[in-house]
């Protein structure tokens, strides 16, 4: 029983360098035409004068829906362990706090 | 034998979190890279529309030239991925391919960007004083200037460059930065392809080296796609100070 024990507990410390799963070729590619398509979005949207300031938000979605695809999928951040995404997402969480901080510090957000 | 069991075995030694510390270590990296970029990236935006002289954003900047640059970028971290798929799957002729791939799309991303560069320290400006039409601010600022009776056209060089003002220095020192990161990329790619002519160099087993590769220029591709969104479609939306 003790001897099965040891075992158990050797085997949970055996180091993981293995995906649970992994996306195709087909996934791969999949994705790589997503990106061409949102970029070729990103730039067709920036010529439409008529959304003014709403082109912000618009650009900041794509550029967020592009970042996850490539974190994701080609990073294997939704096949991995959680604890790789805890490490990158603190880290980028982070640094967005700094962004707007630093932004918030120099009146960016100041109205006039 | 003794020797091949061994070198298999190099990579699944235990560890408290029973992941490898190595991967752990570069997403420890990654992370703390996303904070060296946010700062920089926050720089360029305070500064934005501070500059006491061009030449800005809406005078050099081109969006299709730099939309091409992404697309290459964006291509390399597919056949990175495709690389690293190869590799998994025991293909090493697949691995090669895939990876000098990688390595010809990213020269081609600095190629890209030493034009941009070299196309911005150069930035010549033609103004038709008779007939003027699209002038941006800058250049309208040239034409008042420059412009007087009997001129019928204004042809100088102005050139950005780190020192030209701010938006030179926070622009040149992202973007150069960024293109360091991926010169390094490049090298490391360049090295494991190399390195995979070696018997036993680059196996399906020691695929981690790969995968550490792999995840690095990764990073730089996402951090490129902010660039392209905040410095560059932000930099010529007229509706932003410049």
């Amino acid at each position: 029983m003790a001897m099965q024990n040891i075992n158990k507990a050797s085997d949970s410390t055996k180091v993981d360098t293995s995906h649970s799963e992994h996306p195709s070729a087909v996934t791969y590619f999949k994705v790589a035409v997503a990106l061409c398509l949102l970029t070729g979005l990103e730039v067709v949207v920036f010529f439409f004068e008529w959304l003014s300031y709403g082109i912000i938000p618009v650009l900041a979605v794509l550029s967020v829906v592009k970042f996850a695809l490539v974190i994701m999928f080609y990073m294997h951040l939704k096949y991995d362990h959680r604890l790789f995404s805890t490490l990158f997402l603190t880290g980028l969480f982070l640094a967005i706090g700094v962004i707007f901080a630093l932004m918030a510090l120099f009146g960016w957000f100041n109205a006039g | 034998m003794a020797e091949a069991t061994a070198s298999n075995h190099e990579s699944e030694h235990q560890t408290t979190t029973g992941l490898n510390h190595r991967k752990i270590l570069m997403w420890v990296f990654l992370g703390s890279d996303c904070m060296f970029f946010a700062t920089l990236i926050a720089t360029y935006l305070v500064y934005k529309g501070k500059s006491l002289s061009g030449p800005m954003p809406l005078d050099v900047f081109s969006i299709p030239v730099t939309t091409v640059s992404t697309f290459v970028l964006l291509m390399s971290s597919m056949s990175m991925v495709l690389a690293y798929a190869a590799l998994r799957k025991g293909s090493l002729k697949g691995y090669r391919t895939w990876i000098l791939s990688t390595v010809i799309l990213g020269s081609t991303f600095l190629g890209f960007q030493t034009f941009e560069f070299y196309e911005f320290a150069n930035h010549h400006v033609h103004i038709d004083c008779i007939n003027p039409v699209d002038l941006t601010d800058y250049e309208q600022g040239l034409f008042d200037k420059n412009c007087k009776d009997g001129v019928d056209h204004y042809d100088a060089q102005h050139g950005l460059t780190p020192k030209t003002n701010l938006f030179g220095t926070t622009f040149f020192v992202l973007t150069g930065l960024h293109g360091t990161h991926v010169t390094i990329g490049v090298i490391w790619l360049m090295s494991l392809f190399l390195y995979s002519f070696k018997k036993g160099g680059v196996t399906p087993e020691r695929h981690l080296d790969t995968d550490l590769a792999a995840l690095y220029w990764h990073f730089v591709d996402v951090v490129w796609i902010v660039i392209f969104a905040v410095v560059y479609l932000f930099g010529v939306f007229e509706g932003f100070p410049s």
